[in-house]
């Protein structure tokens, strides 16, 4: 495991590498290249403390560490983005650096269509109920035209604004918005590949 | 509610989705890319599907599983297991399956790599991701299209120096035991062929160079830069014969339908999109929402701007449905008004165009009646005669900047959408630029081809004035784009690093409205567009044109990013990047079918000059092709005259359409089936057979 061999590692003395056997099962596991994956590395243990650098495998990295990132700095769903993308038992959002390879492989280029709309169908749902309510798209149509009062849309508008998308994707009218219909609405918008990237 | 959370939802409305032509072309697109799968697995209807998901693949037993591990939706723990009950499974898998699968993935890492190699070496990779980061995706789009015509520009560079160019050279200068020919042209009278290039003799000031360098005469009349280098017939190169005009013109040929096939293979990605132009409208609010933020801003301002210009888009497009249904409940009086006003803007446009058309008639006319190389070679006449050179030139450029301000200020009379304001003043302007080039071409061609004498109209040209008329259109086409770069390089150093000086600096009102400018990418693609037309037509004049061409486009990629990085802000009203992909292809191919015309009219209509040139000894330059046909075989010439037949054309051309009506049929036939399925989506939910299906 990784533990265990960047353990031998730092014994080794090269304690900034990541073993090479951890590389390639990543390599496999996500769709990074082999210079993303140690990028990631290097980015995720500069934000850890000096001390926990040694672990950075296991160590897990505080939300607010996270946001720090310029990628996600000006990003308006910084948040859900951390809560998807955590594994953490406590619900604090912390992130280890697996769930930070996770988010940086789904949004690289070479992530399928099929998984990055997954996720983003997962970040927009606010309310983690699986589908996308009239509450979820307005709290969505929020984020996007920015924080602060005047950059909010007015009630008739967001009425109008809900109105078509929900005619143009909910295609049961059950007046939500479930995983297949968003991947389906998805699949045909031609900026969602384009746009779905982190810079790296 | 009907249904229950979580996944007992998922199967029927599933299935019917599955149906949707799209997700079966989803589907193939992904077996496609995806490689190892073989089976596949519906997506299923909920977001707690991690344990739906782990369990398929334990859930097929003994078969080969769905999708590699990568591709699942879940955590790096989720996949790990995963990972191994595959390979768990491959244990138990017997015969050559094992193999496969391992070969399979050490043939995908091998790919990976080298993929890795070529992507370092992609010119301008680090640029062009920098500029995605601060800028957005639309202007990227910009510069990955700059760097795409600097590509193309080198091909077609390659391509003209490897089969003419080079050649020539070789058997100029006698390398390797090479030779040429120049057969004296028969029945052709004497006075056509006499030629002699005015070269700089004796001495002459430093400056003339200087001059010759930025109008093509002079030295540079005679070097392989034009056409008038290549007076070569046939070329030897030790044994074998090298038919040179042919070579020229299958070269001329080869680069037009490169050009145009690079640029429908870059395109076919958009257009599929745009092509179902209903549908485009169909989703556009969808399309705006979900995937409307650009993750690759990192720069908080430049998020701030894209929030605003997110609210701008979405309050921009809601108005304009309301506009619709205002539209919709015009009554009859205002039609009539807003029709009537509608054809008079138009007459205006039309009487615009033809404004700048004629005056850059009378310019070119000028120009050439007047520019004559002066005997006493003093530097006031010299740079009067290089203004004069370079007086079309000019005056297109003061067209293409003036008619656009005035068709943006016209069109807001026409009362239209907003969207389609943009398109149509884009329209216009795209039409403006490319045509100019056109009516250029063709005021030179009337002074080429206007004979007063009998011994002119014997030659078919002005044998005294353009004893060599294709290097004199290499050479205008020359000067257009020396001046268009010239221009591109003083706009940036001259207006808008002054600009973005006065606006830091100058806080008074006036100066602080205006602002910094914002990177106009229609205008700035329009630009290169314009260059790239003027390398298409001239580099059958002047086969190193496209050198030039590449250089120039290298420098203004270092010239805009430099621009846009210091001296703009980001533009309020974006452009998305699809469409904007779209557009640009869409105008690179009307310039090139535009270059066709002239190109096209020139090769088979015009005479060739007899006194320099491959061409010489045929009638146009066209000509070269039936006389190579006439020494093939028999049956190869009968051939190649059934395909030019009538007998042949018109069944051809009945099939073509016979096969377009078949396609226009599938697709209206898909159309039909996606509604029926709609509907049948929206009934299934209170099918009572379904709902106790879902609650059993």
């Amino acid at each position: 495991t990784c533990e265990a061999e960047a353990a031998r590692a730092a014994m080794g003395g090269s304690a900034s590498l990541l073993p090479q056997e951890t590389l390639g099962e990543y390599q496999e596991l996500t769709f990074l290249s082999k210079q993303e994956i140690l990028l990631a590395y290097k980015r995720f243990t500069e934000l850890l403390p000096k001390e926990e650098r040694e672990n950075a495998c296991s160590a897990r990295v505080p939300k607010s560490q996270i946001l720090t990132l310029p990628e996600l700095r000006a990003n308006p769903f910084q948040h859900r983005i951390c809560r998807v993308f955590s594994t953490s038992d406590d619900g604090d959002d912390s992130m280890s650096f697996e769930d930070f390879l996770d988010m940086l492989s789904v949004f690289s280029d070479s992530a399928t269509s099929d998984i990055k709309s997954h996720y983003a169908f997962r970040i927009f749902d606010f309310d983690d109920d699986g589908t996308l309510d009239r509450k979820d798209l307005e709290k969505l149509v929020n984020c996007l035209t920015g924080q602060g009062e005047e950059s909010r849309l007015s009630k008739r508008e967001m009425e109008q604004l809900i109105r078509n998308i929900l005619e143009e994707s909910d295609i049961d009218k059950d007046g939500t918005i479930n995983l297949a219909e968003f991947q389906h609405i998805v699949s045909r918008s031609p900026d969602f590949a384009r746009y779905g990237g982190l810079q790296r | 509610e009907v249904f229950l959370p979580e996944e007992t939802r998922s199967a029927a409305p599933v299935d019917f989705l599955q149906e949707l032509p799209s997700y079966q072309s989803a589907l193939r697109r992904r077996a496609a890319a995806g490689g190892t799968q073989e089976r596949r697995t519906a997506p299923r209807g909920s977001a707690g599907l991690r344990a739906a998901e782990a369990r398929g693949p334990e859930q097929e037993g003994g078969e080969l599983p769905a999708r590699p591990a990568r591709e699942l939706p879940v955590s790096m723990a989720e996949k790990r297991r995963l990972r191994d009950c595959q390979q768990a499974d491959i244990k138990y898998l017997s015969g050559w399956k094992p193999w496969k699968r391992t070969s399979s993935k050490s043939l995908k890492k091998v790919l990976n790599e080298v993929k890795e190699l070529f992507s370092y070496l992609e010119l301008w990779r680090h640029d062009i991701h920098s500029i995605e980061g601060e800028f957005g995706t639309g202007i990227q789009s910009y510069f990955s299209f700059l760097r795409f015509l600097v590509l193309l520009n080198f091909i077609i560079f390659i391509l003209m120096f490897s089969v003419v160019t080079l050649p020539s050279i070789i058997s100029k200068y006698g390398i390797f035991n090479s030779s040429f020919a120049k057969i004296p042209p028969k029945n052709i009278e004497p006075h056509c062929t006499v030629y002699k290039p005015s070269g700089n003799k004796g001495l002459v000031y430093f400056y003339t160079y200087l001059k010759d360098l930025f109008s093509g005469t002079g030295f540079l009349k005679e070097t392989s830069l034009f056409y008038g280098y290549y007076t070569i017939d046939t070329a030897w190169l030790s044994i074998l014969r090298y038919n040179l005009p042919l070579a020229y013109l299958l070269a001329t040929f080869a680069y037009l339908g490169l050009s145009l096939l690079w640029i429908i293979k870059r395109s076919v990605e958009g257009f599929k999109q745009n092509l179902v132009h209903d549908e485009d409208q169909f989703q556009s609010y969808c399309n705006k929402v979900f995937a409307g933020w650009d993750f690759c801003i990192t720069d908080p301002n430049a998020a701030q701007l894209k929030h605003r210009s997110l609210q701008y888009e979405l309050q921009t497009d809601l108005e304009e449905e309301r506009l619709k249904q205002k539209i919709a409940d015009r009554t009859m009086k205002e039609k009539l008004r807003i029709y009537s006003l509608r054809i008079l803007i138009n007459i205006i446009v039309f009487a615009v165009l033809s404004g700048c058309f004629y005056s850059i008639y009378r310019a070119t006319v000028f120009s050439q009646e007047n520019s004559n190389v002066s005997i006493r070679h003093d530097i006031r006449t010299d740079s009067v005669n290089l203004l004069l050179q370079y007086l079309p030139s000019m005056v297109i450029t003061l067209a293409n900047f003036i008619a656009p301000q005035i068709f943006s200020f016209l069109i807001r009379f026409e009362d239209y959408s907003p969207a389609f304001e943009i398109r149509l003043t884009l329209m216009r302007c795209v039409f403006v630029r490319l045509a100019n080039i056109g009516v250029l071409l063709f005021s030179l061609w009337s002074q080429i081809s206007y004979c007063a004498t009998d011994e002119c109209k014997a030659c078919g040209y002005n044998y005294e004035l353009y004893p060599c008329w294709e290097s004199a259109v290499g050479q205008e086409m020359y000067k257009l784009m020396i001046f268009d770069f010239i221009i591109i390089l003083a706009v940036t150093l001259f207006v808008d690093f002054p600009r973005k000086f006065l606006v830091t600096h100058c806080s008074c009102k006036p100066v602080q409205w205006c602002g910094l400018q914002e990177f106009g990418i229609p205008d700035n693609v329009l630009e290169i567009v314009y260059g790239q037309t003027i390398c298409w037509i001239g580099t059958f004049f002047s086969p190193l044109l496209p050198a030039i061409a590449t250089i120039k486009y290298f420098i203004i990629f270092y010239i805009k990013k430099i621009s846009l990085i210091h001296t703009c802000k980001p533009a309020a009203r974006p452009i998305r990047a699809s469409s904007s992909n779209f557009f640009f292809l869409l105008v690179l191919l009307i310039g090139l079918i535009l270059a066709f015309i002239p190109l096209g009219i020139s090769i088979t209509h015009i005479p060739s000059s007899k006194a320099c040139g491959p061409f010489r000894s045929f009638n146009t330059s066209w000509a070269v092709v039936p006389d190579t046909i006439l020494g093939f075989p028999t049956g190869l010439q009968q051939v190649l005259h059934g395909i030019a037949s009538e007998a042949f054309a018109v069944p051809f051309f009945m099939v073509t359409c016979l096969i377009m009506f078949y396609f226009i049929a599938l697709a209206g036939a898909h159309k039909r089936v996606v509604e029926q399925l709609r509907e049948q989506l929206v009934m299934v939910r209170f099918d009572p057979l379904v709902c106790t299906l879902k609650f059993s």
